[in-house]
């Protein structure tokens, strides 16, 4: 009935003649079909990071506050003080996303706060991070993505809204470089007491293992090449090429866990992902030592006639595998039953180090463990350095109206009000959101631990195109400037990096460079890397993805009263620039959306400066002087002025002079160097503010004062007059007006 | 055990409540060629697979306290053909 | 004085509800499960927002059939207050304890955002210590909010005063701008004839406490708590 294994059907496993002589010697004799499976599943990059293992070791993953630190379990759990800690972690579902989007999207949501509870947290809050190609105009490809953006919001909002988690921040950003390959990466954080932290690990022999939740199906399977009858029509049909994630059993799922976790009947659970059944027996019983005998008879099935390797594969959702506590057998089934969950006792811990898999009798795969969990290969991948991206020169580029520029910038749905998309997110569940979606980082008070957390995700895709070492760092400090701003100090980072085709030595040497630059940043930011994710291949005929390495990043406020907003808030509040008045054009979203071009070296990061500019603001805002505080990042100076104007429930004006220069007026407007801050003060915070910038020799611009009907810039060339309502409007609609096309 | 008799609960939206997302759906049929379309509206089928037949009243019961919210909706029971 | 907040499989905002009434006011509250066939012994029921049964059919729909909803539709045939709150609020039309039905959003999108409520009829438990004509500003977070009933029941829920909410403008007008879903006559909430049986779609249990932004819902649950205790006295 199995196959024999041919080198055709090994290749087509995705595994080299090398591994395969690594899996007979780890053996000792050749595998059969389904240990086959089991061995290209769990060797495969998605699993075991062969390619990219090397490069993660460069993060930095320890500090005084982590508990749990990357790759012990399935997320990084930090301490935030008083006996309380969080767990986070950022994945992505780029793939199954742009095949199909609700889908894909839903299930990466499922999938991520699987994670986290599967640690003992309770999951609080989400954030996403999405890209698109461009969304706007009739052309076939803006159509595309413009379905693919609805089903994603509206996957993410079907799962996480049932599931009653609110998704209360992230970024959206739209290139033709994401034409096809949308990315998907979702953010989840949850919340537990420190002593109560619980693990992935098969430990106790002799202890029963139980399967819980949905039934296994043939999910994810259609892409498997083989199996054990034939593939007709009505075959494919049982097949579904996606898996289908049901939210309400996956907060029955996460009800019980918890409710399991504190009875103390749980050595151990670990929840089924990627490679489902076979994943979670053989990590557990790594992580313990142990090994783990599990009876494929007993595994409930919602399809007949499966084989092994179908069962072994299966990426149904909604599933876990626990280790229950010789004697705690009655109690875990008494809280299954309560949440009406499917369950059944699957198998049992031994002391042999094997996973062992029997179906009816007979013992299908027998492989040790550890090695199968640990001994992927390591690869180093070649790299070579692309071209230099084209340089450029301001002279070359025609002066264009800034107004009408600051226009085309608002209304670029990379900076465009994202309202469309959160307000489709319930973001008020849980009763914890104190600032919603809409501001330069979400601010959660988390009740039972009587604490504050803010958090963020951020990548700017063309400083990381143009060059990825600097593009990564920046996107750390970025990170760590919006969490800043929002009154709070970072605490730690996750990260999903998103890249083309690891055998393409340039997009290689992207993945190199950007893990190196997370690196750096991460050490001097003092935020370990707890976890994360790695996606490649992501590519269309067009080329691979401008890399993406997403930072996501967590922060505690200590002080309620710190708690800061980027807008504006009353008249006559003086408004300062902390920082440089800037002229970096190179991989600005100026210079894309005026000009056409990808061009030009972006902004420098100086650590020093950020970490001085990061000091000062936390300092003063600790003061209780700061009333509104807001980066400068895509657009500039301009546009920072815009949304501090435009952003908030009141909308309110300003009068800005800039400072005299010898730059061109879009220059300074639109200019996106780094480590730059907008504050507004009142009028008798400004001696307070400008003694401190001394003291600690942080350059302050005073630019002008809240008030006012329209954001009035004087310029050199003259007066930028952008009255409110034209600016909102813009900035508000683009996108609904974007969607508002109808595409069948 | 042999489920002999299947039966489908047809449940749609009264006429008289607005169907949004019926109002949709045909500016999309309109909006791809059949511009003589008039009326759309969107319900759902509950199939149903007994062993024998099922007693009649507790049938409508069902359907009338479960299966559809009299309300907003309406309900019919069709036989499918036997298997 | 205890209050019974009841969680089906698939509520959400059960805890968000407890917390409003233990942190918010410091009264005794306890969650009552689904499966229990009795609520004596509680002096008033909140059912909570959520996806009880995931929607599953129509949202509300089989919740009803729950052993905990026949003994809270008993209680509140005799007079105890009973305040169901979005996903509760769908339950009680669906149970018959509050007339017409909530159907899917105009725009056919879930719609997370804060609205402003019109307070109009403050005779109810849940009302008492406000004013009528007060303006409220709580969020809604929604995909099945616009309420729905024929033109003779809206006629007689409009007559015998009991609209208790209805969506304004910031001048206080039911403008259709103002309305985010669709529901007739802007309609947010309403109650039974006798008052003691109150539905809203708009949260009070993510209003109570103004880090989260309004405090305006912390009054209908302070209400509530000033009559049970009233009446106990």
């Amino acid at each position: 009935m199995t196959p024999t294994l041919t080198p055709e059907l090994i290749r087509q496993h995705g595994l080299s003649e090398e591994e395969f002589e690594r899996i007979k010697s780890i053996l000792g004799r050749e595998p059969n079909f389904t240990e086959l499976g089991v061995f290209s599943v769990m060797w495969s990059e998605h699993c075991s990071y062969k390619n990219t293992r090397r490069e993660l070791r460069k993060f930095p993953t320890t500090g005084p506050k982590v508990l749990v630190k990357a790759g012990e379990e399935n997320a990084g759990v930090i301490d935030i003080g008083d006996g309380w800690a969080v767990a986070f972690k950022m994945e992505s579902h780029n793939h199954p996303s742009a095949v199909e989007p609700f889908q894909g999207a839903a299930t990466g949501v499922g999938g991520i706060i699987r994670d986290i509870f599967t640690m003992g947290a309770r999951p609080i809050f989400l954030l996403d991070s999405l890209r698109f190609g461009p969304v706007q105009g009739d052309s076939e490809p803006a159509r595309q993505n413009r379905k693919l953006l609805r089903g994603v919001v509206a996957g993410i909002a079907h799962y996480g809204n049932c599931i009653g988690v609110p998704t209360i921040g992230g970024e959206v950003y739209f290139d033709e470089s994401y034409n096809g390959n949308p990315l998907v990466n979702v953010f989840c954080l949850g919340i537990l007491k420190r002593t109560e932290i619980a693990r992935g690990a098969a430990s106790g022999v002799g202890n029963a293992v139980f399967y819980v939740g949905s039934e296994t199906g043939r999910d994810g399977l259609a892409g498997a090449a083989f199996a054990s009858r034939d593939l007709t029509e009505e075959s494919k049909a049982d097949r579904p090429a996606v898996q289908v994630g049901d939210p309400f059993r996956g907060k029955l799922l996460l009800e019980a866990c918890l409710e399991l976790l504190t009875s103390g009947a749980v050595a151990g659970i670990q929840d089924m992902g990627a490679a489902g059944l076979t994943c979670s027996t053989c990590e557990t019983a790594s992580r313990g030592g142990t090994g783990v005998q599990i009876d494929l008879a007993l595994v409930p099935k919602r399809e007949t006639g499966m084989s092994p390797y179908e069962i072994l594969l299966s990426e149904s959702q909604e599933r876990m595998l626990i280790i229950v506590r010789s004697g705690e057998e009655e109690r875990v089934k008494e809280i299954f039953e309560k949440w009406d969950l499917p369950y059944s006792k699957v198998g049992v811990v031994t002391d042999d180090g094997f996973m062992r898999v029997l179906d009816k009798g007979s013992v299908e795969v027998e492989i040790p463990a550890k090695k199968l969990a640990e001994d992927a290969p390591i690869y180093e991948r070649e790299v070579a350095v692309p071209p230099a991206p084209e340089s450029i020169a301001v002279s070359d580029l025609p002066f264009h109206d800034p107004k009408e520029s600051l226009l085309q910038l608002l209304e670029h749905p990379t900076i465009a009000s994202k309202n469309w998309i959160f307000r489709q997110y319930d973001h008020t569940v849980r009763a914890g959101t104190v600032v919603p979606p809409g501001s330069d980082a979400a601010v959660f008070y988390v009740r039972e631990a009587d604490k504050y957390l803010a958090a963020t995700t951020d990548c700017n895709h063309l400083y990381c195109r143009l060059d990825p070492r600097e593009g990564a760092k920046i996107a750390v400090a970025e990170a760590a400037r919006n969490l800043a701003c929002s009154g709070a100090i970072p605490l730690a980072v996750t990260d999903n990096l998103n890249f083309g085709n690891p055998y393409r030595p340039e997009n290689f040497w992207q993945l190199r460079e950007a893990v190196e630059g997370l690196a750096e940043a991460c050490r001097r930011f003092e935020t370990p890397v707890t976890g994360g994710n790695v996606s490649l291949y992501n590519e269309s005929p067009q080329g691979a993805i401008d890399p993406t390495p997403t930072v996501g990043m967590v922060g505690l406020i200590e002080d309620e009263r710190w708690i800061t907003r980027q807008y504006f808030r009353d008249e006559g509040d003086v408004i300062f620039l902390i920082g440089s008045i800037g002229d970096e054009i190179g991989g600005s979203l100026f210079l894309k959306t005026v000009y056409g071009k990808k061009a030009g070296r972006p902004p420098r990061l100086d650590f020093d400066r950020e970490l001085a500019l990061q000091k000062f603001v936390q300092i003063v805002i600790r003061t209780g002087i700061v009333k509104s505080a807001h980066d400068c990042s895509e657009g500039g100076l301009a546009v920072a002025l815009a949304e501090a104007c435009i952003s908030g429930a009141q909308k309110i004006g300003a009068k800005i002079t800039l400072p005299a220069s010898n730059q061109r007026v879009d220059v300074l407007l639109f200019n996106e160097s780094q480590s730059r801050i907008i504050v507004s003060v009142a009028g008798d915070g400004v001696e307070a503010l400008q003694r401190q910038a001394a003291q600690m020799q942080v350059p302050l611009i005073q630019l002008g004062r809240v008030g006012g009907a329209s954001l009035e810039i004087e310029t050199a060339t003259g007066t930028l007059s952008g009255p409110l309502d034209q600016l909102h409007e813009t900035w508000y609609n683009s996108i609904a007006l974007a969607l508002s096309q109808q595409d069948l | 055990m042999f489920f002999a008799v299947k039966l489908e609960v047809v449940v749609m939206p009264k006429r008289s409540v607005l169907d949004p997302q019926g109002v949709a759906v045909r500016n999309a049929v309109r909006e791809l060629g059949l511009s003589n379309v008039g009326t759309v509206r969107v319900g759902k089928i509950i199939e149903l697979e007994f062993a024998g037949e099922p007693d009649e009243a507790k049938l409508d019961e069902i359907c009338r306290d479960l299966l559809c919210n009299q309300v907003i909706e309406d309900y019919r029971i069709l036989a499918a053909a036997p298997k | 004085m205890k209050i019974a907040v009841v969680r089906f499989p698939g509520s959400n905002c059960d805890q968000d509800c407890l917390r409003a009434l233990t942190d918010g006011l410091g009264v005794r509250a306890e969650y009552v499960w689904h499966k229990e066939t009795s609520v004596a012994g509680y002096d008033a029921v909140i059912l909570p927002g959520g996806f009880s049964y995931g929607d599953y059919l129509r949202c509300g729909a089989i919740a009803t059939f729950s052993p905990v909803m026949q003994s809270v539709i008993k209680a509140a045939q005799a007079g105890m207050p009973v305040f169901g709150i979005c996903n509760g609020f769908q339950i009680l039309c669906e149970t018959g304890l509050l007339r017409g039905a909530l159907i899917r959003n105009r725009s056919l999108l879930f719609l997370c955002q804060p609205v402003s409520l019109k307070l109009e009829n403050n005779r109810t438990p849940f009302t008492r210590l406000s004013e009528e004509g007060t303006i409220l500003s709580m969020p809604i977070a929604h995909g099945e909010g616009a309420y729905y009933a024929d033109d003779q029941t809206l006629r007689e829920l409009e007559e015998g005063g009991q609209v208790v909410f209805r969506y304004v403008d910031q001048h206080g007008q039911p403008t259709p701008e103002a309305n985010p879903n669709g529901s007739r006559n802007n309609i947010a909430g309403i109650c039974n004839p006798s008052g003691n049986v109150l539905g809203i779609m708009p949260h009070p249990d993510r209003s109570w406490d103004r880090r989260l932004g309004s405090e305006d819902g912390l009054q209908l649950f302070r209400s509530l708590v000033d009559t049970l205790l009233s009446v106990a006295a």
